[in-house]
C-alpha cells in the first residue's frame, strides 16, 4: 500500500488529503481520506493521474488604455504544459478594445482548451 | 475651492471589493451612494490580481481577481451608484464632510453616512529594517506584482522573496512563468503564512525551497541588488550565530504583512485597535463616530477578497439604514466583544444587548489541530465550532445567534 499526502487546491480550505493505492494509481484503485468535500476526491485522483493546472498570465494589447490585459485557460490544463502554453502567449498581442470572455487561443499548446481574457480593455483614444 | 458641500445619503471611500459591494448594497436599499476612487478604473487591488481563485464563496464559482471586480462593479452600477475615480480624498471630518481632490480641482461632499473601504497596504523595507545598502531591485511582492500584470515590465531575473504571505507565494509562481529563478521563500515564523493551496500549487509545483524560521539579514549592492545575507533565527526571532550565508540575486520581493491604510479614519477621529490596525466597530460596522462605518482590509487584514466583499455588503446595508433613520441616538446598551484563550482578535469588537444575529470574524493566536471555537456571555454558550485545524493566517467567521437578545456584561469568543 502506497500513501502519498497533498493539498487539495480547489479551495481556500486547503484540505489535508492521503491517497492510499497500491502499485500504480489508476483512477478506480485510489482511496481518498481527509476531503471535506467530493471534489477532494477527483482531485486527489487526477493528481495522481492527470495533474493539471489553471494558467493565469497576461497578453500584449495594441491601441489600448493599457499595454496588456490578463488571460486565463477556460478549464484546467495538464500542468506539464504551463510553461509552453505561456510561451505562446508571449508572442501574441490583441487589438483593443477586448472584453472579458473574448478568445485569446481557441486551443493553447494544442490541449483543446480555450485561453480568454479576463480584463476588459478599452481602446485608446 | 467651492464653499457649495454636496450631500449623498451614503459616501464610500474606496472602490475596491468591500466598497463596490457596500455601495451595491445600500444603493440596493434605496439610498443615493457616491463612490469615491483614486485609481482610474474601479476593482481596487483585484485588477492586478490576475491568478484564480476568487469567487467560490460569493459566486460557487473560481474567477480570476479582474473578473470578480468586474462582477461588483457591475453590481454597484447596476445598483445606481454614483462612482468618482481617479479622486483623491484628502480630508475627512467627524462631522462627516469630505474634501475630494480630482484633475486639479477640489470639492466637498457630506454624507449622512460615510463607509471607509480603503483597503490596505503592504509592510516595507523601511518597516523591517533591514541592514544593509540600498540597491534597486528591493520592492514589495504588491509592486512587483503591478509591474508584471499591469505594467508589463520585468522586475529581475533572480528572486528572492522574504515572507510567506500569499501575494509572496503567487508572485513566485507568476515570476517562474515569466521565466525567472526563484531561489527561494524565507520565513522568519516556524510555519507558512499563506494558504496551504498556495504552498502547494506555487512553490511545491516548481519545487521552489521554503524556509522556516529564516530571514534576511543584510543586503548587498550599489546601483542594483547584488545579493542578500540569510541566516536561521531562533524561536525568540534572533538570528543564530553561524548560520548566515550569502544568495546572490537581483530582485528581493517582500510579502511580509499587510497595513490597514486608515489615514483619513484618523483624521476624522475613528477609534482604532492595536491588534487589528482598524477602527474599533460595533455589529453594524459603524466606528466611534456616528455614521461612519467600515469595512474590508481597511478594517482587518482579510485571507479572502469574498469575505471583504461579504462584510462591505452588510455596512452598506447598515450605512443606508443609519442615512434613511433620525440619526440622533442610534446608540443601544453596548455588550463589549471580548478574544479570549488562543484568540487574538475578534471584530465586531462590541454588540448590542438587542442583537439577535451576528456575524463574529476572528484570527487565533497560534498553529494547532481539533480545537473548538466557543461564543458564550452571561456563562451561556452561544455558539461553536470545530476547527480540524487552526492557523493564524487563517480568518474564521462564525454565525451567532441569540434569540431574545444579550443579557450580558460581554461576549467573549475563546477556543477549548
Amino acid at each position: 500500500m502506497i500513501c502519498k499526502r497533498m493539498t487539495c487546491i480547489l479551495c481556500p480550505n486547503g484540505c489535508e488529503l492521503e491517497a492510499r493505492y497500491t502499485a500504480a494509481p489508476s483512477p478506480d484503485g485510489i482511496l481518498v481520506v481527509g476531503n471535506l468535500c467530493p471534489k477532494g476526491i477527483d482531485y486527489a485522483v487526477e493528481e495522481l493521474t492527470d495533474p493539471k493546472r489553471t494558467l493565469t498570465t497576461s497578453v500584449l494589447v495594441r491601441h489600448g488604455v493599457q499595454p496588456q490585459t490578463s488571460v486565463k485557460t477556460a478549464t484546467p490544463v495538464p500542468r506539464d504544459v504551463l510553461i509552453a502554453a505561456r510561451r505562446v502567449l508571449l508572442q501574441l498581442s490583441l487589438d483593443a478594445p477586448v472584453a472579458i470572455g473574448d478568445i485569446v487561443s481557441p486551443s493553447i499548446a494544442e490541449t483543446g482548451v480555450a485561453v480568454v481574457v479576463t480584463r476588459a480593455v478599452a481602446r485608446r483614444s | 475651492m467651492s464653499t457649495h458641500v454636496r450631500e449623498a445619503d451614503v459616501v464610500i471611500i474606496g472602490g475596491g471589493p468591500a466598497g463596490l459591494a457596500a455601495g451595491a448594497a445600500a444603493a440596493g436599499d434605496g439610498a443615493r451612494v457616491v463612490l469615491i476612487d483614486r485609481n482610474r478604473s474601479l476593482g481596487g487591488i483585484l485588477n492586478q490580481c490576475i491568478h484564480d481563485g476568487f469567487g467560490l464563496h460569493a459566486f460557487g464559482e473560481t474567477l480570476t481577481g479582474p473578473e470578480f471586480a468586474a462582477r461588483y462593479v457591475r453590481q454597484a452600477l447596476d445598483a445606481g451608484v454614483e462612482t468618482h475615480t481617479d479622486t483623491l480624498v484628502t480630508d475627512l471630518t467627524s462631522a462627516r464632510e469630505l474634501t475630494c481632490s480630482s484633475h486639479g480641482s477640489r470639492y466637498r461632499l457630506r454624507g449622512r453616512s460615510i463607509i471607509l473601504a480603503m483597503g490596505c497596504r503592504e509592510r516595507t523595507r523601511g518597516m523591517l529594517r533591514i541592514p544593509g545598502s540600498r540597491p534597486a531591485g528591493v520592492l514589495t511582492a504588491g509592486t512587483a506584482q503591478w509591474l508584471t500584470n499591469m505594467a508589463n515590465v520585468r522586475v529581475g531575473r533572480r528572486i528572492v522573496i522574504l515572507g510567506s504571505g500569499d501575494i509572496g507565494l503567487i508572485m513566485a509562481r507568476r515570476l517562474i512563468w515569466e521565466g525567472a529563478e526563484v531561489l527561494g521563500v524565507l520565513e522568519l515564523l516556524p510555519y507558512p503564512s499563506g494558504l496551504p493551496r498556495n504552498i502547494t500549487q506555487c512553490l511545491e509545483d516548481y519545487d521552489i525551497p521554503l524556509h522556516l524560521s529564516h530571514s534576511v539579514t543584510c543586503i548587498h549592492g550599489q546601483e542594483r541588488l547584488e545579493g542578500v545575507t540569510v541566516s536561521q533565527f531562533d524561536e525568540r526571532r534572533r538570528p543564530i550565530p553561524g548560520t548566515d550565508r550569502e544568495i546572490a540575486c537581483d530582485t528581493l520581493l517582500l510579502s511580509v504583512g499587510l497595513i490597514p491604510e486608515n489615514e483619513l479614519s484618523r483624521r476624522a477621529g475613528v477609534s482604532l485597535d492595536s491588534t487589528t490596525s482598524g477602527a474599533v466597530v460595533d455589529h453594524r460596522y459603524m466606528t466611534t463616530i456616528d455614521g461612519v462605518f467600515s469595512c474590508g482590509n481597511v478594517l482587518h487584514i482579510h485571507d479572502l477578497a469574498d469575505w471583504a466583499a461579504q462584510e462591505g455588503a452588510r455596512a452598506g446595508h447598515s450605512a443606508a439604514a443609519f442615512a434613511g433613520s433620525d440619526a440622533a441616538s442610534q446608540r443601544d446598551p453596548v455588550v463589549p466583544v471580548l478574544a479570549g484563550d488562543g484568540i487574538r482578535y475578534v471584530v465586531p469588537q462590541s454588540v448590542t444587548r438587542a442583537s439577535e444575529e451576528l456575524l463574529l470574524s476572528f484570527r487565533v493566536t497560534v498553529p494547532d489541530r481539533q480545537r473548538t471555537a466557543v461564543v458564550t456571555a452571561g456563562g451561556r454558550c452561544f455558539a461553536s465550532q470545530r476547527l480540524a485545524r487552526t492557523h493564524p493566517a487563517t480568518m474564521v467567521q462564525l454565525d451567532v445567534r441569540c434569540p431574545g437578545g444579550l443579557d450580558a456584561q460581554h461576549l467573549e469568543v475563546h477556543l477549548a
